[in-house]
C-alpha cells in the first residue's frame, strides 16, 4: 500500500483517433493516456491497474485550439498551450487566467484540458468555468461522435457522462456576448495548487443593467455548482457592492454536502465559495463595462 | 586570539566562491544512490504495516515466493538472530525506556509504515507485484496518536516496559526556586503552545544497497547517509557484531537530509543483512510514500508554558512541562533532542534568573519523530520567542523593548544561563547590534505608524520579531558523552591532508554534506591557508574507508568542527613546509616564514620555495633536513572545548486577509550572526532555504495522523512543503562576531533560519491580530484557522 511503481500494463501508441478508438473498444480494461498528469500518479500508486494505455500523442490534430465565433480546444491541448493562446487570450481572457495558474509548470506543460475534464477531479479548475461559460464537450466512440453540455457531461467525484471506450476529442467555449465579462478567481491548496474553493463568474450587462449572470463554485461540491439564486439576485442589478454582497449571500444554498479534508472544513470551503463569489462577480462586471 | 593576523595571509576565506560541485550535480554526472547498479543486483519491497497498532499473529508468504522473478521472501523471524537497533542517544541522567526497530519486526507492530516483510526479486516491479501476495493476519489494537491522550490514564499501552507510555521524564532546572520567582512576579502569562510534526521530505528519499563477500565475511553498504562512519560503528558494534574492519560503509552524493538521514535505520541493516542471505548484491530505494509514513519526523510537542515577568517586562522566571511524541518507536537520537537540544536552550538571548523544564518523552500510535533541521532548537526558540510577545503583550509594552530590557548584555560573555547548559557556556554576543540593524532595515518606527493607519481602515498588518540564539558546532565529548547529555559516543572530528609530489591537495573529512557545500568551504581554507590554486584541492568524503572517523554533518557542526580540523591540520603541514623550506634556502628554521603559498627568509620574500617545489623536495626526499620524515601530510583531530551560539534578529511583516484568513507575507529580514563567514553565497544559500522552511511551519506544513493512526497527509498533495514562489525576496544581512571557541572564528549556519523564522511569523500574525485581542494562536496559521480565530474573537 505504500508502493509508487506501477503494475504491468501493455502500451500502444497509435497514430490516428479511429486507431484508437478501436484499441479502447478490443479492450475494455484500457485507459487512454494524454498528457499523464494524473493517470501516472494513479498508475503509481496502484490505484489505476490498466491492462494497456492507449497513449493519444501521436494522433496529429487533436491539440489544435481554433476560435471561429466560438472557441475550439482540441483535447489534448495543454494548459500552457491554452494560457498563451492568442485567440484565447482576447476572446476568452478568464479561461487562459485559469490555464496560467493551474497546477504547476510541469502539469501545465504535460497536462491537457481532455484529459483533466476526463478525470474530474472535484478540484480540478477547468470544469467549474466550463459550466460557468456554458461549454459543450465533444466525445467520439464506438457508437460514433456525440456532444453533451459542460452540465451533462461532469457527474460527480472523478466521475463524467463518458462511456466506457469513448475519448473526448474537444471541447467548445461559445463566444462572450457583447457587455458580458467572466472571471475565475481560486483559493488554492499550498501543496496540490488545486483548488479549494473557486468561482466563475459570468455576467452580461447592457445599460448599466445584469441582464445575465452565472456563477458557478468548484472545489467545493462533486460536480461544481451553479449559485443559481445568486445568479438570479445579479439578474438586474448594477453590479453595486451591496447587489453583490446580497447575491454572494445566497451561494451556500447551492453547497449542500461541502467538502472537508484535513486542509479545509466543509464549513469553511463554503465561507470561501462566498467571498471568491464576491470578487469573481464584481471581476466579471468590471470587464463586461470594458 | 590570532585569528585576525590569519585572516590577513587568506584570501579565499570569506569570498563566495563558486561551488566546486555545482558542475557535476548541474549536469547530471553526480551519482546518487538510485544511480547505483551493481553487477547482479537484485532489488528489494518492503511490506508495510497498514495498522497503526496491531498483534502479528502470522504472515503466509508461500504466494509471493512463487511469483515469477521473485528470488526470496523474508519475515522479521527470519532476522530473529539480529537485536533490535541501538537507541545511541538517550535522554541524560534519567531512565530510559527503549524500544527500537527490528530489522523487520516479529509480533507487533506500533505505527502504520513498520516494516513486517520483505522481497527480493528479479526487478523492483517484480518486487511490488510479491508484496501484494504476502498474506498477513493483523490482530488490530486500540490505538493513541494524541501526546496527551497517550499519558492519560486508561489510553492503550504500546510497549509493556513503558508504562504510561513514557519513555523518559526528564526535567533541568531549578523547580523550587522557579516556582517561587513565580508566586513573586508581577504578572504571570500561562500558554499551552503546540509545535506540530513536520514531514523533512528531502528531495531524495532514502536507500541502501550493498554486497557481501563470504570469503572475507565483509559488506559493503552504500546508504543515503549524514554520517557513514557512525552506520559503520552502530551496525558492526552493535546489530552485527562485527570489527569495524569488516564493514565498508559509503555515502554518494546525498540529496538533501534535514537531519533524516542521521538515523540507522532498520532497511540499512536489512540490506546488509539480505546481501549475505541472498548471496548477491541487493539495492532498495524508498517511494515518496515510504518516505512520508517510515523516516522520521519532526518537532511535535505540547508545552505548557508559565513565565514571570516584572511590571517594566523583566522576566524573572520561565517554567515548562512540555510533552514530546516521540512516536511508536524510537529512532536513533529521539530522547536526545527534546532534552539536551531543547531545555539547555530555554533562557533563549536572555537573562532569565529562574528556568525550569519538564520533558516527558512519550510513545503514541505515530511515525518516529526525531531531529529534523535545528533539532530541538526550534522548539526552544518558539517557547522563548513566544514567550517574551505574551509578555509584552500582557503588559501592553513593545515586544522590542522586552527584548532589549531582557539581553544579555555583551560583557556578560560567556554566559552561563541560569546553569541549564550542564557546564557549558554561551560563548560570544552582542544581541543588540543585530536587533538594530534590523529594525534600521524594516524602519520600525514608520511600520508602526503604517500599521496604525492600516488598523484604522480595517486592515490588518503586523510584524514579528525573533532574536534568537542557537547552539551550535556540537560538541566537546567530554560533555556530550558524559552521563549528563546521554549521548553515547564522543564528537570530535578528523583531517586527514595530503600534499602530492606536484602541490595539489587531498584532503578527507569525515562530515558528510548533503547539499551544504563541504568540498568548496573546504578547499578554500585549504587553498588559503597553502596558498595554492583552488583547483589544486580535492576533497574526499563519504566513505568509511577514506577518513580515519567522523561523526557527519549535522547540528551545524561541519565547518566549526571539521572545518577546524582541516584548519589545524594546515598549521602543522605549514610547519613541517617551513622547516623543509629553511632547508632548501639555507637559512634557519627561525629566519624562515611560510606565507602566501611561499617559504622565504623573512624581509626577503623574493627568494622563495614555492608549495609546490617543497611538496616535491618532501616527496622525492633527496634532501631533507636533518630527521624529517619524507611526505608533506598531516592526520589531525579536533576536538572542541565548547559548543558555539550564533544569534540575531529575524522580522517578519505580513498583512492579513481578514474575510479569507489568508497570511500574506510582505517581507522578510534577516540579521543572523554566525561568526566568522567562510564562504557568504553559501551562507546565505543555507540561511534562504532555512527560513522558507521555518516559515512553512508557521503557514503551511503539518503531518496528521487521523485517530486511527492513518497518515493523512501522506504524499506532496496534501502536504504543503514550500515552494519558491510563496516568499518574497529575503532580505539578509549579517553581523559577525567570531567566537573564540575554535581558531576559525566560525560558529555554524546550516540552521539558524529554521530555527530563528517560525516564531518570527507567528508573532508577526498575532501582532496583526492583535487589536481583535486575539494573544496565541497555534501553527500552521492556515486561512481556516486565522478566519476561525477572527470570527471568534469578532462574535
Amino acid at each position: 500500500m505504500y508502493t509508487m511503481r506501477p503494475a504491468e500494463f501493455d502500451y500502444h501508441a497509435p497514430t490516428s483517433l479511429e486507431e484508437a478508438l478501436t484499441l479502447l473498444a478490443e479492450d475494455e480494461g484500457s485507459r487512454p493516456l494524454a498528457g499523464g498528469q494524473s493517470l501516472i500518479p494513479l498508475l503509481k500508486l496502484r490505484l489505476a491497474l490498466p491492462s494497456a494505455l492507449v497513449d493519444l500523442r501521436r494522433i496529429p490534430g487533436l491539440d489544435e485550439i481554433s476560435a471561429n465565433g466560438g472557441l475550439t480546444l482540441g483535447a489534448r491541448a495543454t494548459h500552457r498551450s491554452v494560457a498563451e493562446s492568442d485567440a484565447v487570450r482576447s476572446g476568452w481572457p478568464a479561461l487562459a487566467e485559469l490555464a496560467a495558474q493551474l497546477g504547476d509548470p510541469q502539469v501545465r506543460n504535460c497536462g491537457t484540458i481532455g484529459g483533466s475534464i476526463s478525470h474530474a477531479d472535484p478540484a480540478a479548475d477547468y470544469p467549474t468555468m466550463l459550466k460557468a461559460l456554458g461549454a459543450t464537450v465533444t466525445a467520439k466512440g464506438p457508437d460514433g461522435e456525440r456532444t453533451l453540455a459542460a452540465d451533462d457531461f461532469f457527474q460527480g467525484v472523478f466521475a463524467t457522462a463518458l462511456e466506457t471506450g469513448e475519448l473526448v476529442t474537444s471541447v467548445t467555449v461559445p463566444a462572450l456576448a457583447a457587455g458580458t465579462g467572466a472571471a475565475y478567481v481560486k483559493h488554492r491548496h499550498p501543496a496540490s495548487f488545486y483548488a479549494v474553493a473557486a468561482v466563475a463568474a459570468v455576467v452580461s450587462v447592457e445599460d448599466g443593467a445584469c441582464t445575465d449572470a452565472r456563477v458557478t463554485v468548484g472545489g467545493v461540491t462533486a460536480p461544481p455548482a451553479h449559485a443559481e439564486a445568486a445568479a438570479e439576485a445579479l439578474r438586474g442589478s448594477s453590479g453595486s457592492e451591496e447587489e453583490i454582497a446580497a447575491a454572494v449571500a445566497q451561494v451556500p444554498e447551492a453547497l449542500t454536502g461541502a467538502r472537508g479534508d484535513t486542509y479545509a472544513s466543509g464549513e469553511y470551503r463554503t465561507h470561501l465559495a462566498k467571498v471568491l463569489a464576491g470578487r469573481a462577480i464584481a471581476a466579471a462586471f468590471e470587464r463586461a463595462a470594458a | 586570539m590570532t585569528v585576525t593576523e590569519e585572516r590577513q595571509t587568506t584570501t579565499l576565506v570569506g569570498e563566495s566562491v563558486k561551488r566546486v560541485e555545482d558542475a557535476r550535480l548541474i549536469t547530471g554526472e553526480a551519482k546518487y544512490l538510485d544511480d547505483l547498479n551493481l553487477p547482479g543486483m537484485a532489488h528489494v519491497a518492503i511490506l508495510r504495516s497498514p495498522y497503526a497498532h496491531a498483534r502479528i499473529n502470522g504472515i503466509d508468504t508461500s504466494k509471493a515466493a512463487e511469483h515469477p522473478g521473485v528470488i526470496a521472501v523474508y519475515t522479521g523471524k527470519d532476522f530473529e538472530d539480529l537485536p533490535a537497533l541501538p537507541c545511541a542517544w538517550q535522554a541524560g541522567g534519567v531512565e530510559n525506556f527503549v524500544n527500537t526497530p527490528r530489522v523487520l519486526e516479529i509480533d507487533r507492530v506500533t505505527f502504520t509504515g513498520a516494516a513486517v516483510a520483505v522481497v527480493v526479486a528479479e526487478t523492483k516491479y517484480a518486487a511490488e507485484d510479491a508484496l501484494g501476495l504476502i498474506e498477513v493476519d493483523y490482530e488490530p489494537l486500540d490505538v493513541v496518536v494524541d501526546v496527551e491522550a497517550a499519558v492519560a490514564e486508561g489510553a492503550p499501552q504500546i510497549h509493556e516496559n513503558a508504562p504510561g507510555n513514557i519513555v523518559m521524564d526528564w526535567s533541568i532546572g531549578d523547580a523550587g526556586a522557579t516556582d517561587k520567582a513565580l508566586g513573586e512576579a508581577d504578572v504571570v502569562v500561562k500558554e499551552r503552545l503546540v509545535n506540530q510534526r513536520l514531514i523533512p521530505t528531502p528531495m531524495e528519499g532514502r536507500g541502501a544497497a550493498a554486497t557481501y563477500e563470504p570469503s572475507t565475511g565483509e559488506y559493503t553498504v552504500w546508504m543515503t547517509s549524514q554520517d557513514p562512519h557512525i552506520m559503520r560503528l552502530l551496525m558492526t558494534a552493535f546489530v552485527f557484531g562485527i570489527p569495524e574492519t569488516k564493514m565498508r560503509c559509503i555515502a554518494l552524493h546525498v540529496g538533501g537530509g534535514f537531519g533524516t538521514k542521521i538515523f540507522l535505520y532498520h532497511e540499512y541493516v536489512l540490506i546488509a543483512a539480505l546481501a549475505q542471505k541472498v548471496g548477491r548484491p541487493v539495492k532498495w530505494m524508498e517511494t515518496r510514500r515510504e518516505n512520508y509514513v517510515a523516516t522520521t519526523h519532526g518537532r511535535d510537542h505540547v508545552a505548557y508554558l508559565e513565565v514571570g515577568a516584572k511590571r517594566d517586562g523583566t522576566i524573572t522566571a520561565l517554567k515548562t512541562k512540555t510533552y514530546a511524541n516521540l512516536g511508536g518507536i524510537l529512532s536513533t537520537i529521539a530522547p536526545g533532542i527534546p532534552t539536551t537540544l531543547y531545555g539547555r536552550m530555554l533562557s533563549g538571548a536572555y537573562r532569565i534568573p529562574n528556568i525550569s523544564c519538564q520533558v516527558l518523552g512519550v510513545y503514541t500510535n505515530t511515525g518516529m519523530v526525531d531531529a529534523y533541521r535545528g533539532a530541538g532548537r526550534p522548539e526552544a526558540t518558539y517557547l522563548v520567542e513566544r514567550a517574551v510577545d505574551l509578555v509584552a503583550a500582557e503588559l501592553g509594552l513593545d515586544p522590542v523593548d522586552v527584548r532589549r530590557r531582557n539581553f544579555i548584555p555583551p560583557d556578560a560573555f560567556p554566559y552561563d544561563p541560569a546553569g541549564i547548559l550542564n557546564g557549558l557556556e554561551y560563548d560570544t554576543g552582542d544581541y543588540e547590534k543585530a536587533l538594530d540593524r534590523a529594525l534600521e532595515i524594516v524602519d520600525y518606527e514608520g511600520f508602526r505608524r503604517e500599521q496604525e493607519a492600516a488598523r484604522k481602515q480595517g486592515r490588518y498588518r503586523g510584524i514579528g520579531f525573533s532574536t534568537y540564539v542557537e547552539i551550535c558546532g556540537a560538541a566537546p565529548s567530554a560533555w556530550i558523552g558524559t552521563v549528563g547529555e546521554g549521548w553515547g559516543a564522543s564528537m570530535w572530528e578528523s583531517a586527514m591532508i595530503r600534499v602530492h609530489l606536484t602541490g595539489k591537495a587531498v584532503v578527507t573529512i569525515g562530515t558528510q554534506p548533503q547539499g551544504q557545500g563541504h568540498a568548496t568551504t573546504v578547499s578554500q581554507i585549504v587553498a588559503s591557508e597553502l596558498g595554492i590554486p583552488i583547483e589544486d584541492v580535492t576533497v574526499e568524503l563519504g566513505d568509511t574507508l577514506n577518513a580515519p572517523f567522523g561523526y557527519g554533518t549535522y547540528a551545524s557542526r561541519s565547518a566549526a568542527v571539521g572545518g577546524v580540523a582541516v584548519y589545524n591540520s594546515l598549521q602543522k603541514i605549514k610547519a613541517k613546509a617551513r622547516r623543509i623550506g629553511a632547508h632548501m634556502l639555507e637559512a634557519d628554521v627561525e629566519d624562515v616564514e611560510f606565507a602566501d603559498g611561499k617559504a622565504f627568509v623573512k624581509g626577503a620574500p623574493d627568494t622563495a620555495k614555492t608549495i609546490q617545489e617543497i611538496a616535491g623536495a618532501a616527496a622525492l626526499a633527496y634532501d631533507l633536513p636533518e630527521g624529517e620524515e619524507p611526505f608533506l601530510d598531516d592526520t589531525t583531530y579536533y576536538d572542541p572545548p565548547n559548543c558555539t551560539f550564533p544569534f540575531g534578529t529575524h522580522i517578519a511583516v505580513v498583512e492579513i486577509d481578514a474575510e479569507t484568513g489568508e497570511v500574506s507575507l510582505e517581507r522578510y529580514i534577516a540579521v543572523d550572526d554566525v561568526g566568522k563567514v567562510i564562504n557568504p553565497m553559501i551562507v546565505d544559500g543555507q540561511v534562504h532555504g532555512g527560513i522558507a522552511q521555518g516559515i512553512a511551519q508557521a503557514l503551511w506544513e503539518s503531518g496528521v495522523y487521523d485517530e486511527d493512526g492513518q497518515l493523512r497527509t501522506s504524499s506532496l498533495m496534501n502536504y504543503a512543503v514550500p515552494k519558491a514562489e510563496f516568499f518574497p525576496p529575503f532580505e539578509v544581512e549579517r553581523t559577525e562576531t567570531p567566537t573564540d571557541v575554535n581558531p576559525l572564528g566560525v560558529k555554524g549556519a546550516g540552521e539558524t533560519g529554521t530555527i530563528a523564522s517560525t516564531p518570527a511569523v507567528v508573532n508577526a500574525v498575532v501582532d496583526a491580530l492583535m487589536p481583535l485581542g486575539i494573544r496565541h494562536l497555534d501553527m500552521p496559521l492556515t486561512p481556516e484557522r486565522v478566519w476561525q480565530a477572527i470570527e471568534q474573537a469578532k462574535a
